[in-house]
């Protein structure tokens, strides 16, 4: 498949004289690109509900509590939304070890010297708006993976601690898995102090992750923003091949 | 030696009756069921009065003021009757050397029997100089104390988990019992403990003969198995949205809930809600005031008492983990926004630059 660069900025002075060869790459495949919107949506539930939880709105009506179950509800969701959110994420590690290489653990670590200088290119690119060196990586750019890995850990936190402070209302297996976790942060409050921090850290995420995949779909021109839900970039081929 | 507990009410006139119902009642006090009253029955007839000895350290005496002033009439036989109270500093009769020796005597003559409960929490700092007792230190006496007892309960907050004195600094050192001793500790927390669970944890020991079975963090489970919040008796306003938003509101006089006052009842292990105090008559919740965690390890750092989250360091007293996570938010969508503008402005030249890369190729 090959396409030619298309004319960036109509009525550009300059033409483009000779045609470029694209390469359509499938980087997401199915099952990432569903974890992708699952965690999405289940992050987003989650935020929101949380921070109620946090900071309940009072019920808008109903005098004695028999008439309402508004907080519980708030409540209900969080604990699905979390179920959903933690099994998805373990789906996502299994294919971390069974998908393409854009998808594997290793994508995630900068191991390799190049893709260490990558990380320093980016921030570079990102901060400082320069120029990058070479091409950019076609999955996650060496510094997205490392952050997504970062985000990972997150996860395993916020998993910990969320189970941790609703292992005393359920007599499941899942949740009493983590009582552990209470005398180690000095009792349910403070777990839930941790808890609490972790949205902020997902808020700010979601923030600079929508952002950043914007500007990059701007500077790298290859379909960014729409890999994540059609699954293909584009790679130009080498110009002296 | 010592009578058996049975033997004992004998000689005071006590009644079979008396006795039986005194058993009954023990058995309701350590939470066994109606079909335990015969192993009650049982232990008390045969078993020698245990020798107790109770120590108090860094502490205010809430605990002992709690125990003494529990309600119901079975304790004072608890606490005369079925025990041996040897050695307590606020309720014995002898001082000086006489009280040294009836201690002394207790651990000799009891070796591996005697029950120690200890009330506070025990100085390490500096040669642990800010608790002596008889010019010995809290830590030594202690040392000495719990090298023979057959078991050691931990009363009140200051010796399960240093309460006010571990506070942040903690500038003696105070340490709970539990990090001193590689005996099993039964922590009964709370600040002060309730009167009817301390009975029912001696009471347990007692008639069992065997320490009751402790969470992760020493606690009887039959006490502190669940949380203030799961039995509080204003839990269906939570469930419902009804919250206190301020303590003259309307909400404060329907009863409300008091999560968003800073009630620490959904964090608190207790049973408060249950047994309540004074003799059943209320707890802190039912009088409208909200739970502020005593039983809780290091309650006294998670405050304002009246904030449901705790200050965030280094940010001033009233901001929590959302006003800096707000900050932090928004200072992110600003920086977002004003790259957003960069971008924007150096528009032209990077499209120049696409278009120059691509004319080189």
């Amino acid at each position: 498949m090959t396409m030619s660069t298309p004319e960036i900025g109509a009525g550009n002075a300059i033409p483009a004289k000779q045609p470029f060869e694209y390469r359509r790459v499938y980087v997401w495949e199915l099952p990432v690109r569903v974890y992708h919107w699952i965690n999405a949506l289940a992050l987003v539930t989650l935020c929101v509900t949380g921070y109620l939880i946090g900071a309940p709105i009072r019920a808008f009506y109903a005098a004695e509590a028999y008439q309402q179950y508004w907080f519980g509800w708030v409540r209900f969701i969080h604990f699905a939304a979390a179920y959903v959110y933690v099994f998805n994420f373990l789906a996502r590690l299994y294919w971390g070890f069974t998908g393409n290489k854009y998808a594997r653990w290793s994508a995630f670590l900068p191991l390799k010297k190049s893709r260490r200088q990558e990380i320093v290119d980016v921030v570079k690119a990102d901060v400082l708006q320069t120029q990058m060196h070479g091409p950019i990586s076609t999955g996650h750019n060496a510094l997205a993976g490392l952050i997504y890995f970062f985000t990972f850990l997150a996860f395993v936190a916020q998993t910990i601690t969320g189970f941790a402070l609703y292992s005393s209302m359920s007599s499941s297996w899942l949740p009493r898995l983590f009582t552990w976790v209470v005398p180690l942060l000095g009792g349910d409050f403070g777990v839930r102090f941790w808890h609490h921090l972790f949205l902020w850290f997902f808020v700010t995420f979601v923030i600079v992750h929508i952002y950043l995949a914007f500007y990059h779909d701007y500077i790298e021109g290859r379909g960014t923003v729409s890999s994540i839900i059609g699954g293909w970039k584009f790679e130009r081929e080498k110009s002296d091949q | 030696m010592g009578h058996t507990i049975w033997e004992e009410a004998q000689q005071k006139g006590v009644s079979r009756r008396d006795f039986l119902q005194l058993c009954a009642a023990a058995a309701a006090m350590a939470g066994l069921s109606q079909s335990s009253v015969a192993q009650v029955v049982s232990a008390f007839e045969k078993k020698e009065k245990p020798a107790v000895v109770w120590l108090h350290f860094q502490e205010c005496t809430c605990c002992s003021e709690s125990f003494i002033r529990s309600t119901h009439p079975i304790m004072a036989e608890v606490l005369l009757d079925v025990l041996s109270l040897n050695y307590t500093e606020t309720l014995m009769a002898p001082a000086g050397f006489q009280a040294e020796k009836s201690l002394n005597d207790t651990i000799q003559n009891n070796k591996g029997k005697y029950i120690v409960l200890v009330e506070g929490a025990v100085p390490t700092h500096d040669g642990g100089v800010y608790c002596m007792i008889g010019g010995k230190t809290a830590e030594s006496i202690l040392k000495t104390v719990l090298q023979d007892a057959a078991a050691v309960i931990a009363w009140g907050s200051c010796a399960s988990n240093g309460c006010i004195q571990g506070a942040k600094p903690n500038p003696t050192g105070a340490t709970p019992i539990y990090k001193l001793t590689d005996k099993t500790v039964i922590n009964v927390p709370g600040c002060p403990p309730i009167a009817e669970v301390m009975v029912g944890v001696v009471t347990h020991l007692l008639v069992l003969g065997q320490i009751p079975a402790l969470d992760s963090q020493g606690r009887p489970k039959e006490f502190y198995g669940r949380r203030v919040h799961d039995t509080c008796y204003r839990r269906p306003n939570y469930d419902a949205g009804l919250f206190v938003e301020s303590w003259d509101d309307e909400g404060a006089r329907k009863g409300y809930c008091l999560y968003k006052m800073g009630c620490r009842g959904p964090v608190t292990y207790n049973a408060c809600s249950v047994t309540k105090w004074n003799g059943g008559l209320s707890y802190p919740i039912q009088s409208g005031h909200n739970c502020i965690g005593c039983p809780e390890a290091g309650y006294w750092d998670n405050g304002p008492f009246y904030q449901h989250l705790a200050s965030f360091p280094g940010f001033g007293i009233e901001s929590t983990a959302d006003t800096v996570g707000a900050v932090v938010g928004v200072a992110t969508l600003a920086g977002v926004a004003a790259h957003a503008v960069v971008t924007n402005v150096r528009k032209r030249k990077v499209i120049a630059e696409v278009h120059v890369e691509d004319q080189k190729e």
